[in-house]
């Protein structure tokens, strides 16, 4: 990675200019279509005007193995309202214009129907910078890592406490932009405590050469996100957002991210 | 003695991909508990210890080799074909699926796992998973969809008998496929102490090859079995195939037989013309479903599409790699069995042979009686009778007016 990512571009130059205001980054999940396509815009607008740096656009999936029951739940509604892979780039246009960095969250078999290229092309053209793909690993992703190449994109794996330093050497490897280190072992959603093993992984991951590393899965709230600011170049919250949308909409959203916001100062 | 696993110089696909097919498209949390059966499979293989336990377990437990059962009054409804069917029914717990369960649970204990977790359809693979975590003293929890837990009552029942936990997935279609999503779940918050019994040939690497390993012995000893009885080998070997796992059991000792054709019947459901079937190499398209990537019932988006199937078992809307990698170089032909005639053949073996089959197999049956008759009087046709229809009399009572809906005589 250490090749290939540019303070510059991408996700890497929004994690760096937080890292000049001396704080780490703030990085938000919301699912596009939730509680619809709309709706999901406006709640996006409401993450960056609370104060999200990064927001991460996740594409609802039928399968989606690796999410809880707060994001299976919000997918569900999703999908039952008819969203399409194509609603997640105007998503996207809605962060870039409101003025924070996007990421696209996405189960890999949405991008393979899509067409590789095509979807890389479409992301790039609408303002995104990369992808999170948490059911694609760099020994499978020879495609992936060409169309990224092609449209300049960051190709977002991740590690896991129970990464080898061999696995995490690879993912750092393949990687680009930043490398997403999942907390604990588990599915999304919302937690009582950041995984303990969290600090370690980041701290392996960074020997193994990455310039950032952002820490999620479990991130509930100010405190936690005060905790892995201490350690992580990004926070990335996903689920209390998501509860926040189902429980008070998007002035709810604007008001969850302002109290991640100041926790990533702390 | 059957030579069971695979030889190293096999020329035969061996994982992680069939062609074009397979793969290991996972969280990258789960990349090291794959590794580490993956090579902890490899050396059991080579273990005289592990082989003879296995071997042991597959002798007096299950109850191997199973019978092969000449069919000679369903055969005068094949167009006279001569059909041969492989007993799977008649293992302990009353499927094939006992024979994958085994060995896994053997490996997991080499692994020094204390807890098992699989998926279920029909229930079959629950029992057997519960069945050998009885036996070698694991904890166990089932994962199965919750209109399976209402459709194979009976299974569930045998579960808790057993000591496992029954959880019902509501999420989804609450299917298969759903159960498969809820164990992986748990598996990634477990994998320290918890072995996941995957229960068909598809899944990450080296789940397709793992199991199929442990079910190859099926046509290992059917093609002996077919050989003693007849002197040749038979003209076809016919296996329902859902995710694929006694389908492949049966058809690996034969794919060097170039004349023996592999004919392998998906669930058509009400009709493959209408969206509720589970015809997923029939009707579906490539693309990358739990982990592999093969054939899969999916719409534009490649959000996957609900399957339906009269059988839990069949109800699932992927499919193992290497049957896509035998359907798309035509060494297997896999062909469609709707609901209506698989309930035929249900009745028709119960009133011929004696033999009350899952409905699942029912679906292998149907396919041998049109097979029969493109093939004529002369043809030998093997047929894999994977499981017993013991957990299917309530939906087959419904099927044919005897019960009500309720499940009461009516």
């Amino acid at each position: 990675m250490s090749t290939t990512t540019r303070e510059d571009r991408g996700s890497a130059a929004a994690l760096a200019a937080c890292r000049s205001e001396g704080r780490s980054a703030l990085i938000g999940y919301l699912p596009v279509g939730y509680p619809d396509v709309p709706g999901s815009v406006e709640a996006v607008r409401a993450l960056v005007a609370g104060g999200a740096d990064v927001v991460e656009i996740g594409m609802p999936y039928t399968d989606p193995g690796l999410d809880g029951p707060v994001i299976e739940a919000a997918s569900v509604k999703a999908l039952s309202g008819g969203v399409r892979v194509r609603d997640v780039f105007t998503a996207v246009q809605a962060a870039a214009d409101a003025g924070a960095t996007p990421v696209v969250m996405s189960y890999w078999n949405l991008i393979l129907q899509y067409g590789v290229d095509a979807y890389a092309r479409d992301l790039a053209a609408a303002g995104g910078v990369g992808i999170v793909t948490p059911d694609l690993i760099p020994d499978e992703a020879d495609e992936w890592i060409a169309a990224s190449d092609a449209h300049d994109l960051d190709r977002i794996f991740l590690v896991a406490p129970s990464s080898s330093p061999d696995r995490i050497s690879a993912v750092v490897e393949a990687g680009r932009g930043f490398v997403y280190a999942a907390s604990t072992m588990g599915v999304t959603g919302t937690r009582a405590e950041v995984g303990g093993k969290a600090a370690g992984l980041v701290a392996d991951t960074r020997a193994a050469g990455a310039q950032n590393v952002c820490v999620g899965l479990g991130v509930s709230t100010r405190e936690h996100a005060a905790e892995v600011a201490s350690y992580a170049d990004g926070v990335i919250v996903g689920s209390a957002f998501v509860r926040a949308l189902s429980e008070g909409g998007p002035a709810a959203v604007a008001r969850a991210a302002e109290q991640f916001a100041e926790g990533v100062r702390d | 003695m059957i030579e069971q696993f695979s030889r190293p110089d096999s020329k035969l696909p061996q994982g992680p991909r069939f062609g074009e097919f397979g793969g290991r498209y996972i969280p990258e949390a789960l990349v090291p508990a794959c590794e580490e059966i993956e090579e902890a499979f490899g050396k059991a293989v080579l273990d005289q210890e592990f082989r003879a336990e296995y071997r042991r377990l597959l002798d007096e437990y299950v109850g191997r080799p199973s019978l092969l059962s000449e069919a000679a009054r369903f055969s005068e409804h094949a167009g006279g074909a001569r059909i041969l069917l492989k007993r799977e029914d008649l293992n302990h717990t009353g499927s094939h699926k006992i024979n994958n369960a085994l060995g896994q649970a053997l490996l997991a204990k080499r692994l020094g796992k204390t807890r098992l977790i699989a998926e279920t359809g029909a229930g079959q693979h629950g029992v057997a998973t519960a069945t050998a975590a009885a036996l070698m003293g694991m904890e166990c929890r089932i994962y199965m969809g919750a209109v399976d837990v209402e459709r194979q009552a009976l299974n569930v029942a045998r579960m808790n008998l057993l000591g496992a936990e029954v959880t019902a997935v509501e999420a989804g279609s609450r299917t298969l496929k759903d159960a498969i999503n809820e164990t992986f779940r748990d598996w990634v918050a477990s994998v320290e102490s918890t072995h996941y019994v995957f229960g068909t040939v598809a899944g990450p690497h080296p789940f397709p090859v793992l199991v199929r390993e442990f079910q190859r012995i099926i046509g290992l000893e059917a093609r002996g079995q077919v050989i003693e009885r007849t002197g040749s080998l038979p003209d076809a070997v016919v296996a329902c195939v859902g995710g694929g796992s006694n389908a492949i059991g049966a058809f690996h000792a034969f794919i060097p037989d170039e004349d023996v054709r592999l004919v392998g019947c998906e669930a058509a459901g009400e009709g493959i013309e209408t969206p509720r079937h589970a015809a997923t190499l029939t009707k579906g398209t490539v693309g990358v479903l739990h982990g592999a990537k093969s054939y899969q019932l999916q719409d534009e988006d490649g959000q996957t599409q609900e399957s339906h199937s009269i059988s839990a078992g069949l109800d699932y809307s992927g499919v193992g790699p290497e049957h896509a990698w035998l359907h798309a170089s035509g060494r297997g032909d896999y062909r469609p069995v709707t609901d209506a005639q698989a309930m035929d053949a249900f009745r028709l073996l119960c009133r011929t042979e004696g033999i009350i089959p899952a409905i699942e197999s029912s679906h292998a049956l149907a396919g041998a009686l049109e097979l029969g008759r493109e093939l004529g009087p002369d043809a030998t046709i093997l047929v894999c009778l994977s499981g017993r229809g013991d957990k299917d009399v309530t939906t087959a009572g419904r099927w044919f007016g005897y019960l009500d809906s309720e499940g009461e005589t009516a």
